[in-house]
């Protein structure tokens, strides 16, 4: 099995110590870092006539902006840190998505952070960390 | 808004209301009698029976259509609808393709511009002229209507415009110019033309007249009666702030809860059955016998007949191309996937919604009917048949409903201004897409297509039933004339992509993504 570390990266602070973690890791276990970037998604939303209308030009769009402000600078910075880098940008449901990310590279593990929602919030909206736990085929590493 | 500006905003109609009601009534009439005798002569051209009969050539125009799409297709309604369940779930959707439209998405958008009015206040029409017998044409006619749809949605994503910058036009004046062009036919541009003028009015009409309307009945059946070109000003004000002002958080709001306000009033219409269940065989023995006798309403089983499919045509626009230019925008490589998802549409708005809503009427008992005889009496007109307390349209599905829960005329009224309003949006759209394409698109163009649908609103709130559904109905079945005949003629091509589809499907070449 290859050596491989999804990372769950939305580019917020504690995203970024969650990825400093994960490099630590990957340097110790000669392992190398996926970097993933879930849109979330549900085709089963509701949407207007003019939002269908949009929809593929917004796609274009979203996906442009999170290569640029959100996974690009993140690829400039951990391109010296020592540790093969490679990225994954996808739409879905993010535990969902990011179980399939960790299907499709073959990793070995998943390294995520938690937002700090507790309480009500995560209560009725659930948390990625928390759904990810139950559903990951891999081990999972919540950061704090 | 500050809140002074918004008290006033609410109290000045009402005290307009309260000191000069003769002066608001006033104008209601008016707006009536000119809405009235302006377009009288299009309704007569629309519904001019054949000759020596009573029966429309529109209403058999459309039942030929559906049933010679059905037979042309072998049945695909009822071949195909596992497989369009499969297409809605995701189960042959590329997984790469997530973040676009999704078939359950164009359905569920499709479904929101033709679920509404036409099911609660439309069936009640129909049920009202044309007896509990009216509700078996309409199911009839609802489930030929599937193969309609599928027909028209399948050739509005196959002959849609895509653009450079990634949106994407369809519907029946684009199949009507591109298929007719590639098929060597002439006129197709003249038609897709035609039909854009009928798009605009039946936009204005059935997509939104009849919608403010019914949605001002509503509101006065729970508050009490005002003059209806207050809720058109009100109603007029929220349209334009969506659809001129851009205020989307509107539009998505309401996107949001309609699916759910049509999910409780069919729980709530089966709760009503349920309690009832003893009475529903014989709702159904009503529905049977009234369906080839009429059990005594105007016209007898033709006045059940066309009433049924008339109501049904008019709810779930099938054959009428609104349909095709909602679910072009789905991403698939293969336009007949569309078609197979599109014939859930007519399945669930009519055979499912319509049939609720007209056996909770028959079974609570609205519909008057003489002990004697078993037949139903009619109002002194003789057109309509005698209800409990008089009511007719959206009053008698709330009065249907509250019969059982006293307070499901409070929810039924908040869900027919939010189904009114989806309505709207989704036509405002339709209606600006036949705009656009006879016009250009272009800011200023837009505009004035914006605000004449606003103005409109407000001419249907204050109008009376009758006009507004006449002309409602005949702006939409026109769209209909014209898009049949371009179904006629380009249905070979579905054929073609059918086959193929069918075919690759077996062999295996298209299969689930796991």
């Amino acid at each position: 099995m290859s050596n491989k570390i999804v990372v769950g990266y939305d580019g917020s602070e504690s995203a970024h110590a969650t990825l400093d973690f994960a490099v630590g890791l990957a340097k110790a276990q000669g392992a190398s870092i996926v970097v993933a970037h879930v849109l979330e998604w549900s085709p089963y939303s509701f949407l207007t006539p003019n939002e269908l209308e949009e929809r593929h030009k917004r796609r274009g769009e979203e996906l442009d902006r999170a290569e640029k402000a959100i996974l690009g600078p993140v690829m400039k910075k951990l391109e010296n840190s020592g540790v093969p880098v490679t990225k994954a940008l996808r739409y879905g449901g993010i535990a969902d998505t990011l179980c399939d990310i960790v299907k499709a590279e073959g990793a070995s593990q998943v390294v995520v952070g938690r937002t700090g929602n507790s309480g009500l919030s995560s209560r009725i909206f659930g948390s990625v960390a928390g759904s990810l736990a139950q559903i990951s085929p891999v081990p999972v590493t919540i950061v704090p | 808004m500050n809140r002074t500006l918004k008290a006033a905003a609410i109290a000045a109609p009402a005290v307009l209301a309260a000191t000069a009601p003769a002066l608001a009534q006033s104008i209601d009439q008016k707006v009536n009698e000119i809405f009235a005798n302006s377009t009288g002569w299009f309704v007569n051209l629309i519904f001019s029976p054949f000759p020596g009969t009573s029966f429309p050539w529109i209403v058999a125009w459309l039942v030929i259509a559906a049933t010679i799409f059905t037979l042309y297709f072998g049945f695909i309604q009822f071949r195909a609808f596992p497989h369009s369940i499969s297409l809605v779930k995701g189960d042959y959707s590329d997984p790469d393709d997530a973040g676009e439209v999704s078939h359950f998405q164009a359905l569920a958008t499709a479904l929101s511009g033709t679920v509404g009015l036409g099911n609660i206040a439309g069936v009640a029409v129909a049920v009202g002229i044309g007896g509990p017998g009216a509700t078996f044409w309409m199911i009839l006619a609802g489930l030929m209507g599937m193969a309609s749809k599928f027909t028209e949605c399948t050739l509005g994503v196959k002959y849609r415009n895509e653009y450079e910058d990634g949106t994407v036009s369809g519907g029946p004046m684009y199949y009507m110019t591109k298929g007719f062009t590639e098929r060597g036919l002439p006129a197709g541009k003249f038609m897709a033309v035609l039909f854009s003028i009928f798009c605009i009015l039946g936009a204005l009409g059935g997509g939104n007249m009849f919608q403010a309307n019914q949605a001002h009945a509503q509101i006065t059946n729970v508050v009490g009666d005002f003059p209806g070109w207050i809720t058109g000003i009100v109603f007029a004000a929220i349209v334009f702030a969506v659809i001129i002002g851009g205020l989307k958080s509107i539009a998505s709001v309401t996107e949001k809860v309609v699916p759910f306000m049509g999910v409780l009033y069919v729980l709530t219409a089966l709760v009503i059955l349920l309690m009832n269940a003893n009475m529903i065989g014989w709702a159904f023995g009503q529905i049977f016998a009234g369906a080839f006798t009429g059990l005594g309403v105007a016209g007898g089983m033709v006045g059940a007949l066309i009433q049924g499919f008339k109501r049904a045509a008019f709810s779930n626009e099938a054959g009428v191309g609104s349909a095709a230019i909602a679910h072009s925008a789905v991403r698939t490589k293969e336009p007949i996937t569309e078609g197979f998802v599109s014939l859930l549409e007519p399945f669930i708005d009519t055979v499912v919604i319509c049939t609720m809503t007209a056996l909770v009427i028959i079974i609570t008992g609205q519909l008057v009917s003489d002990p004697a005889t078993g037949l139903y009496l009619l109002d002194e007109g003789g057109a309509t048949i005698q209800t409990i307390d008089g009511n007719k349209g959206v009053a008698l599905t709330s009065a249907a409903f509250s019969s059982s829960f006293g307070w499901f005329k409070y929810v039924l009224a908040i869900a027919v201004i939010l189904f009114a309003f989806s309505t709207m949006i989704s036509w405002s759209y339709y209606g600006l897409k036949a705009w656009t394409f006879l016009f250009g698109e272009g800011h200023t163009k837009e505009i004035v297509f914006k605000v004449i649908f606003c103005i409109f609103v407000v001419i249907g709130a204050s109008a009376n039933l009758g006009p507004v559904i006449d002309f409602s109905d005949a702006a939409i079945f026109a769209m209909a004339v014209v898009n049949i005949v371009a179904l006629y003629f380009l249905m070979p091509i579905v054929k073609g992509e059918l086959d193929s589809y069918l075919s690759r499907l077996k062999s295996g070449e298209i299969r689930k993504f796991e």
